[in-house]
């Protein structure tokens, strides 16, 4: 029970300093709103397939992500606020808090990409709506998994903005690559039992990456 | 691997598996021990299977070793783990690239073009990038016990999440590769129709290189260690 509301504790914590900046909020609006209107430039009125167009989504939520989720790890480091959280706490806890922060602003900013890519771009038309918001839900879930323990390495790094994406990427690619396929099958109209196999994969990877990452955090974070 | 003995014993068996496997004349139905069958669809380009599968099969192993040596490294805190998991890490580098080379190579000859994004070839990509993280994180973190905490961690993550695109992913997908599972022999990629020559050849390859690899392991672990004493000495004056 302690460690709940600890973790509750580390949550809210990130979450009203989130609010009062809003810098990873701000940066981040901003970045979608950039990257979908130079999609909208390069599509114009090019008729695209749905298969290209599925794709793209998906680099938009890559690299969104890959520009605000290291926030909550770089901001400790840049404050100089990561001693005080060590001598406060355990490791798991701080890991469990930061990744319930980064999967409720993965989950936000993908609300509102996806909005905006279907309002925008009318080729866009889910055919199986089942299949792509649960996609939608365990693809997000599954980046915030990966992004959190790689935001905690890099923020003991050097380079860290440009070292992000250089190191998610390889991780994040067998994910990328099935959620890729779901939102396809989606915009097909298959069946739900089409896209299960996709669905295994994504909670599998999921689960391993969080008993990976509450394994290996506590040598991360303690210097 | 230490003595002359060793050096020239590999030397002579990789110089005679080279000169083998080059060799050997290919023929429809082989009756003598020293001719390999014609394997449909791939004839004389079979041939790469004494080179290519041993470089992919060391670029693979020395990622296990990157991550075992970095296991070690975070249960002991002895910066020679992180020696021995650095250098595997960099070998693995040299060899996946070598991979990838001449996978395309001879890609380019059997289905036509050089990169077409084969679940294969999709795998050893993910491989090198990973190799290439690995050493751009460690060149960014200036601490030596750091660095080699961050990545081993780095290490195993990837490590956990890879064997999803080496090795289960190539072997559901269908692909063009041989061994993949649109293949007719469907096994693993040794064992489609070679014959019993064949096999030994490919066999003794594999050990050749290797060796090979243990040898330039051991070279590279050694003047880590000396680098490491060099830097210890220097910073007691």
């Amino acid at each position: 029970m302690i460690y709940i509301q600890q973790t509750a504790a580390v949550f809210f914590k990130d979450f009203k300093s989130e609010l009062r900046t809003r810098y990873a909020i701000n940066a981040l609006v901003m970045f979608v709103i950039t990257t979908l209107s130079i999609i909208l430039f390069s599509i114009g009125g090019e008729r695209v397939s749905p298969d290209v167009l599925a794709g793209m989504l998906w680099v938009v939520i890559f690299f969104s992500a890959m520009s605000g989720l290291s926030r909550s790890f770089v901001s400790e480091e840049e404050r100089g606020t990561t001693m005080t959280l060590q001598l406060l706490t355990q490791p798991a806890i701080v890991y469990f808090g930061k990744l319930l922060f980064n999967i409720v602003l993965i989950f936000s900013i993908n609300t509102l990409v996806v909005t905006l890519y279907l309002l925008l771009i009318p080729l866009f038309v889910v055919q199986t709506t089942s299949i792509f918001l649960l996609t939608l839900v365990l693809g997000s879930f599954g980046l915030a998994c990966a992004s959190t323990i790689i935001a905690a390495i890099i923020a003991k790094a050097n380079s860290k903005g440009t070292l992000y994406p250089v190191l998610s990427f390889p991780i994040l690619l067998p994910l990328l690559m099935t959620v890729m396929n779901a939102t396809k099958l989606s915009l097909d109209g298959a069946p739900f039992a089409e896209a299960s196999g996709e669905f295994r994969v994504l909670v599998s990877y999921s689960v391993v990456l969080i008993a990976v990452s509450w394994v290996l955090f506590d040598y991360v974070w303690k210097d | 691997m230490k003595g002359k003995f060793w050096k020239i014993f590999l030397g002579v068996w990789l110089s005679i598996v080279i000169i083998v496997g080059m060799s050997l004349p290919m023929v429809p139905s082989p009756q003598s021990f020293f001719e390999f069958p014609i394997i449909p669809g791939l004839e004389e380009k079979a041939r790469i299977i004494f080179f290519h599968v041993p470089t992919a099969w060391i670029a693979v192993i020395a990622f296990l070793m990157a991550m075992v040596n970095g296991i070690q490294y975070l249960r002991k805190n002895d910066l020679e783990y992180d020696i021995r998991s650095s250098s595997a890490a960099g070998l693995g580098l040299v060899f996946c690239v070598l991979a990838t080379v001449t996978g395309a190579i001879w890609a380019k000859f059997n289905w036509g073009a050089y990169w077409n994004w084969d679940p294969r070839q999709t795998s050893i990509f993910v491989l090198m990038l990973i190799y290439g993280a690995y050493f751009a994180l460690r060149s960014a973190i200036d601490i030596d016990e750091k660095r080699a905490s961050l990545s081993a961690v780095y290490a195993i993550i990837a490590f956990v999440t890879v064997p999803f695109l080496v090795f289960i992913m190539p072997r559901m997908m269908t692909g063009l590769h041989p061994g993949s599972a649109s293949d007719d022999g469907a096994g693993p990629v040794v064992d489609f129709s070679m014959d019993t020559p064949m096999y030994i050849v490919f066999i003794s390859s594999l050990i050749g290189f290797t060796l090979l690899y243990l040898w330039m392991y051991e070279l590279r672990v050694r003047l880590g260690k000396i680098e490491l004493h060099y830097e210890s000495l220097r910073s007691h004056d």
